[in-house]
């Protein structure tokens, strides 16, 4: 190991700078934190808002990306055309895209004159923007993408001979998705619906783009940090501090899977 | 229940042909070399691969045709691969009832049907273990006891036996020899290993590159290959010839001399192992077949010797089978050259 690190000084000042670029901002937010009066900053009457606002709307989006994404994944695994390639790349765009773009498409797709938004403004008289639903809106915009492709890749993997043998069994395409599909892709489940949560949790610029900023009604907590950080540091700290903790926590239950 | 198909599709390069029909209670084994499409076969019959031409049917229901195709669950196969495909998060038990539910049967009927099969196929103990606590042989009993637990009126296996050892493969060969005796329904067994085609079917079909080069029952086939593949499986040697005399025909590996035939024109010409003596130099005295051949390969399997050699004019294979003591004797080693002779008596002839 001495050799080693004689022998390439030049890679591990480089890579040491690496993990300074990664750890030193964690380090300085842990610093700064005020931990005997984190609970009391967090009392802030715009953290507590936004913390139920974010666990609220990051929960709908987790069960809506469930509902829609499983199955999703499932037919994309087992698709083999063209139309399955096209599919999986229309759902990687808002993975590589900018959030605050995503929020400008959702404006124009859920505004009062989109192609989505118009009718459903006739029909219910209902405006989306700068609501709740824009906020779960955004967020599953985001965050669908990452746990299809993650579940998608979870089942790709179970044998499809599986399916088969499931097959002449006598199960039908919705038991072997029910019974064999989501069992065995189970681990791929809970590790893209973590992403996912992950991913909704710290959603920003969509949200604020497309659902404003509104205090107890759109403010979710990452929104919360950036508006406090002006008027009330010490709450931003703390939100920061806790939001920081519920990524560690995140990363503990998908510990063995991509931390080796 | 008695099937009926003929199995046409087209992957790309590789087209398959394939016609099985077989009598309700009875075992058809399909046989050929890696890629000749015997599981494409399977496959189609399953209704997991479509048909581009063709039909399968199943006591005259039809299957699938350019008309009608009824999606897997809805034909009444059951399919046993090599690998025993047992799902990994079911016990032995849930497994084998996953049919009879999937089926429509109540839950704790479907058990105690799972727990008949696996009765009967002496594993009823291991019913609540998990596959991974399984050993292979007890997985493929499961896996076996899951596909009949349906009541398939076809049961496709795959080369069933292919990843067992050789003593477990004897095992689960017998067990289920004595199931299929019980079955009502058409069997269809794909496999390499002519003991799993001799003992458990009732009639053979071998496939090469995806057309069926002959079929019939194994006593017959054993005895009259039409085909190089057919002819190395069922162990004699076969040459394509033409029919000079009526105990002369002309062939592949030279003119060769049989006891009497009574048929002209194109011929196939065969004679077992056993039937082939070696000696040094070329033998007098009577007119016999005999031809100078290079040794390519020695194996022995217990006293005797299964010699390997090409006919130095022809090119031809020619498989002798001789006693331990004629290797030590004629110092049968890769490349010694040595002379092969068979007896017309020993030479059968039949019509191409």
């Amino acid at each position: 190991m001495r050799r080693l690190a004689g022998s390439s000084a030049l890679l591990f000042a480089l890579a040491g700078l690496g993990v300074a670029l990664v750890a030193l901002p964690m380090l300085g937010l842990l610093l700064r934190t005020d931990w005997g009066d984190v609970l009391d900053d967090l009392r802030s009457p715009i953290v507590w808002p936004a913390i139920r606002l974010s666990l609220i709307t990051t929960a709908i989006t987790l069960v809506l990306a469930l509902i829609v994404g499983t199955p999703l994944a499932w037919l994309l695994s087992r698709s083999q055309g063209r139309a399955g390639r096209w599919l999986r790349a229309l759902l990687t765009v808002p993975i590589v895209l900018p959030p605050v773009v995503g929020g400008v498409a959702l404006l124009l797709a859920y505004g009062r004159n989109g192609v989505v938004g118009a009718p459903i403004f006739e029909a219910f008289g209902l405006r989306l923007p700068f609501t709740p639903v824009a906020v779960v809106l955004a967020q599953l915009f985001v965050a669908l993408p990452f746990y299809v492709l993650a579940v998608e890749g979870a089942m790709r993997s179970v044998d499809r001979r599986f399916d088969a043998v499931a097959a002449t069994l006598g199960a039908s395409p919705t038991r072997v998705f029910l019974r064999v599909a989501l069992p065995l892709a189970a681990p791929g489940i809970v590790a893209g619906a973590a992403l996912a949560w992950a991913r909704a949790l710290g959603e920003f610029g969509a949200t604020i783009t497309f659902a404003g900023n509104l205090t107890g009604r759109t403010q979710t907590a990452p929104l919360a940090v950036y508006v406090s950080l002006q008027s009330d540091p010490q709450a931003a700290i703390a939100l920061s501090v806790t939001m920081l903790a519920v990524s560690v926590a995140v990363l503990g239950l998908l510990r063995g899977r991509w931390s080796g | 229940m008695s099937l009926d198909a003929h199995v046409v599709t087209h992957r790309g390069d590789f087209a398959v042909d394939v016609a099985v029909q077989t009598d309700p209670g009875t075992t058809v084994a399909l046989l050929g070399p890696n890629g000749s499409g015997k599981t494409t076969t399977l496959d189609a019959i399953a209704g997991l691969l479509p048909l581009d031409g063709g039909h399968v049917r199943v006591s005259g229901v039809t299957w699938a045709d350019a008309h009608t195709v009824l999606p897997p669950q809805r034909r009444r196969t059951g399919l046993v691969a090599a690998n025993h495909l047992l799902f990994p998060h079911l016990t032995a038990l849930e497994n084998v009832a996953f049919g009879p539910r999937s089926r429509g049967l109540g839950r704790s009927a479907a058990r105690a049907r799972a727990r008949a099969e696996l009765d009967a196929l002496g594993i009823g103990d291991l019913a609540g273990r998990r596959p991974t606590a399984l050993s292979n042989g007890q997985a493929q009993r499961t896996a076996l006891a899951r596909a009949l637990a349906t009541d398939p009126a076809v049961l496709l296996l795959d080369e069933p036996l292919s990843a067992l050892d050789p003593t477990t493969r004897a095992e689960v060969r017998a067990g289920l020899a004595h199931r299929l005796a019980g079955f009502a329904g058409v069997t269809v067994l794909v496999t390499h290993d002519p003991l799993d085609a001799l003992t458990l079917a009732d009639r053979l079909v071998f496939v090469e590159a995806g057309r069926v080069v002959q079929s019939g029952p194994p006593a017959e086939v054993v005895a009259r290959p039409r085909d190089a593949y057919v002819a190395h499986v069922v162990g004699l040697n076969l040459y394509a010839g033409e029919t000079r005399s009526q105990t002369l025909v002309e062939t592949s590996v030279g003119p060769v001399v049989t006891s009497g035939h009574d048929h002209v024109g194109p011929s196939w010409v065969s004679f077992a192992p056993a039937a082939v003596s070696l000696y040094p130099a070329r033998p007098g005295g009577s007119p016999r077949n005999a031809w100078e051949c290079t040794v390519r390969a020695v194996e022995i399997v217990g006293q005797t010797a299964r010699v390997r050699l090409t006919d130095d004019a022809s090119g031809e294979p020619v498989v002798a089978e001789v006693t331990t003591a004629s290797v030590a004797e004629l110092r049968l080693q890769t490349g010694a050259t040595v002379w092969a002779t068979v007896k017309a008596t020993e030479v059968t002839a039949y019509p191409a």
